[in-house]
């Protein structure tokens, strides 16, 4: 009897494993792997040293974490890489999900698909230590005083014309690099980024880049949450949503966060 | 009464109207009718040829397309000079000019041979990164360099041929009435030289139009980075065709005419 | 010596010697005429004398001035030796005033309006006057050939060389043309004319010089060179053309 039970038990915890698998069953481009896209190349603090099967970097780290959620092993998850503007193409996508730090918006979910929120991000001031000496401080009056640069690409774009308003027309760039080689020729001031890529630019591309502050959530009208993109109408989505709901309710989230953006903590909160 | 010839002219030029009408018409039906049909046509039309986010969006891209008329008048005079001053250092004929026409050579030489892209980045964040001054670093003023020093490349290569189509002869005439080298060059073979290469010019010059829109890279929002801003931020590429009808408005009639005017040259010199 | 003469003048293309040690005099107010066979060299010749082309070897005498030293500018010599072609040459991109202009504005450092009056006079004196605003391309072939004529008098030449100036020409412009040189003729203006037209020659040559080969073969006056030619080669040329 007691043998049954344990059975019977075992059996349900193992279908509790198999239930989460059998969601996916199916779903998948290939099956029994899940193919992950991101950006080529992808960044710290997101992706360490460009390779994301090392599981190193928040985004990296959390793929796998929603992965072995939904059942597939380390070794199912495959890798492949997109651009911005290839993910956000209509048409049939060669990944089940994509993941380099889309923000969530409204008429972007109209042509793809989010994930539940797996980030939400701050958005930070990336400048130089001679900005500041020259007395830039994170009162609203001396930032729109600033020549503005900012990655076209990104939602810092509208949030610099609704917070900031800066005196002189923003130059947009293509890339994080553009924005950093602008700030290098001096040609800019300050760059909004999300604070993760503003730390990792202050830290490890710019010589003498500062992270001025940060804005609160609250001061965006939608802070800028990162989800996984999806093809339109991926019944996917479902499985990979419970699994990310999994690993908010169970701390893993908050851990990764604090594991791989630990150094968000300590840049000043702009009033 | 029609003579048996315009007769039969009359019938043939009908039937060519005929034909050449209905083949258009049915190009046209079978573009319309058959395109919508295709499985994807619904998701490209909602995010390449959305009417809201057209009506949305385009003034503010007119807004921007005054940075590019704006980029493209204060480069084309320059460019022009520079290529009429590169076109005549490589005609440079007397020895003390060498140095100046193997300058000639490799300038035409080098920026015919890079992309306008890599030249707008080298010199856009390369030379403000020497550490130039404000104003003096600002990405308007070395894009534009950029553009000149590229597109100055292909109108000197253009001038010269024009120079050189100038026959022989109106240089030994000029030169038999006595004219030092410079007036010869000056009064007789230029202004004919510049006359011949209108047409080929101003396809370069609308070409220039056109790749105003790369100094989008370092920095300036002209039409197209505010077409892509427009699109990261709808998700959607109509902004894309909106920059590219105001485009077309500008680059059509301009190539039409350039064509017109080769046409007339071609009949004036047959 | 002579007003223009040239001493031993050689000139090649490579190994076509197109001149073989010519000597050629033209007097003061005399007009020359250059007959030949197509290709004996008489265009050769006259660009040699407006220092168009280089000459290989030889001298040749300005009004008693050496112009042929290898190196010497060749401008002032120009200003001082007309040349009018075959094919006119115009400027097409100017008008028929702006053409004859051109020279005297640049090289005499004078204004149109100071100008004009020269200019117009002798645009009369040829019969053009209702044409002075015309483009080149608006003239006749006699026309332009006039213009042509004018604009290098314009620069008050001492001498004027007229290559062939009438072959490109309708025959009923001929005349024309022609008549210009009889004036010029009766001016005293010194001339040397390459051409094909031996009845013209015959009227109003000074002299007649027969090219070949690379040499003066025969020269004289015109009755002596038509009537009773010594060499074989000018007797076979004669009667071809005549
Ligand atoms: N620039 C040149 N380069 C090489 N050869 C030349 C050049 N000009 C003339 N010649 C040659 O020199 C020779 C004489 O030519 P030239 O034009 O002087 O003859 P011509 O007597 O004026 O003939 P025509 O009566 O046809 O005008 C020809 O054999 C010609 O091919
Ligand atoms: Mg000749």
């Amino acid at each position: 009897m007691r043998l049954l039970l344990t059975t019977i038990l075992s059996s349900l915890v193992a279908t509790g494993a198999f239930a989460q698998n059998y969601c996916a069953a199916g779903k998948t481009l290939l099956d029994n792997k899940l193919t992950v896209a991101t950006g080529n190349p992808a960044y710290f603090p997101w992706v360490m040293d460009d390779a994301p099967e090392s599981k190193n970097g928040f985004e990296a780290a959390v793929v796998y974490a929603v992965a072995n959620e939904m059942g597939f092993a380390d070794s199912a998850v495959v890798w492949t890489r997109s651009s911005f503007d290839q993910a956000i193409q209509p048409g049939v996508k060669d990944f089940d999900f994509n993941v380099q730090q889309f923000s969530i918006t409204p008429e972007r979910d109209e042509i793809v698909d989010f994930s539940a929120p797996y980030y939400a991000a701050a958005m930070a001031v990336l400048t130089r230590k001679t900005v500041v000496d020259k007395g830039a401080d994170t009162s609203i009056g001396a930032l729109k005083g600033l020549i503005w640069g900012a990655d076209a690409n990104t939602t810092a774009v509208p949030m610099l014309a609704d917070i900031v308003q800066p005196d002189k027309e923003p130059l947009l760039y293509g890339d994080n690099a553009d924005v950093v080689e602008a700030m290098k020729a001096n040609q800019i001031d300050a760059a909004l980024f999300d604070l993760p890529t503003a730390l990792y630019l202050s830290a490890v591309v710019l010589e003498d880049g500062v992270v001025l502050g940060q804005f609160p959530a609250e001061r965006s009208e939608n802070p800028d949450e990162f989800g996984l993109l999806f093809e339109e109408g991926n019944p996917l989505k479902e499985c990979v949503d419970a699994a990310l709901e999994t690993l908010k309710q169970n701390g893993t989230l908050a851990a990764l966060e604090t594991e791989w953006l630990s150094a968000t903590t300590g840049v000043p909160v702009i009033e | 009464m029609p003579t048996r010839r315009q007769a039969y002219e009359t019938r043939v030029k009908r039937r060519s109207a005929v034909i050449a009408g209905g083949s258009t018409l049915g190009v046209l039906a079978a573009i319309v009718l058959l395109v919508p049909l295709a499985p994807g046509w619904p998701g490209v039309k909602k995010s390449f040829f959305n009417a809201e986010v057209f009506a949305k969006t385009f003034p503010g891209l007119l807004d921007a397309f005054v940075w590019d008329v704006a980029i493209f008048l204060w480069s084309a005079p320059l460019i022009f000079l520079l290529g009429l001053l590169i076109a005549l250092a490589r005609d440079a004929r007397s020895p003390a000019l060498y140095p100046l026409r193997l300058f000639g050579m490799f300038y035409t030489d080098i920026f015919r041979g890079v992309p306008v892209i890599l030249v707008i980045y080298l010199i856009g964040f390369g030379i403000p990164g020497l550490g130039l001054p404000r104003p003096w670093n600002s990405p308007f003023i070395w894009g534009t360099v950029a553009l000149v020093l590229t597109y100055s490349a292909y109108v000197a290569e253009v001038f010269r041929t024009g120079i050189e189509s100038v026959h022989q002869s109106q240089r030994a005439a000029a030169a038999s009435l006595g004219l030092v080298n410079k007036d010869v060059m000056r009064y007789v073979i230029l202004p004919q030289a510049i006359r011949k290469v209108v047409p080929a010019n101003m396809n370069l010059f609308i070409a220039l139009q056109k790749d105003v829109a790369l100094l989008s890279f370092i920095g300036p929002v002209e039409i197209f980075r505010q077409a892509g801003v427009y699109k990261s931020l709808l998700a959607n590429f109509t902004p894309y065709v909106g920059a590219a009808l105001i485009f077309l408005a500008i680059t059509i009639p301009a190539t039409r005419y350039a064509d017109y005017l080769l046409a007339k040259q071609l009949r004036e010199r047959t | 010596m002579a007003f223009l003469e040239t001493r031993r003048l050689t000139k090649s293309f490579g190994k076509n010697t197109v001149c073989n040690s010519i000597d050629l005099r033209v007097d003061k107010g005399e007009l020359v005429c250059l007959i030949g066979a197509s290709g004996s060299g008489k265009s050769t010749l006259l660009k040699c004398l407006n220092l168009l082309e280089p000459i290989d070897d030889g001298e040749i005498f300005l009004d008693g001035e050496d112009i042929s030293i290898p190196g010497l500018d060749p401008q002032p010599v120009r200003k001082r030796i007309g040349i009018v072609f075959q094919s006119y040459n115009l400027f097409p991109h100017m008008t028929a005033a702006e053409n004859v202009m051109l020279a005297p504005r640049r090289l005499h450092k004078r204004s149109r309006d100071d100008l004009l009056p020269q200019v117009t006079e002798l645009f009369s004196r040829f019969g053009l006057k209702d044409q002075m605003q015309h483009y080149p391309e608006q003239l006749s072939g006699g026309q332009q050939q006039r213009v042509a004529i004018v604009r290098a008098l314009a620069m008050r030449p001492e001498i004027m060389l007229f290559d062939e100036i009438t072959s490109a020409l309708d025959p009923e412009l001929v005349g024309e043309v022609l008549d210009v040189l009889r004036q010029l003729r009766s001016k005293g203006m010194t001339m040397i004319l390459a051409t094909h037209e031996m009845g013209f020659a015959r009227e109003l040559a000074d002299k007649v010089c027969f090219l070949d080969g690379g040499v003066i073969l025969e020269e004289g006056p015109p009755e002596t060179v038509f009537t009773q030619p010594t060499e074989v080669r000018t007797r076979e040329f004669l009667a071809r053309v005549l």
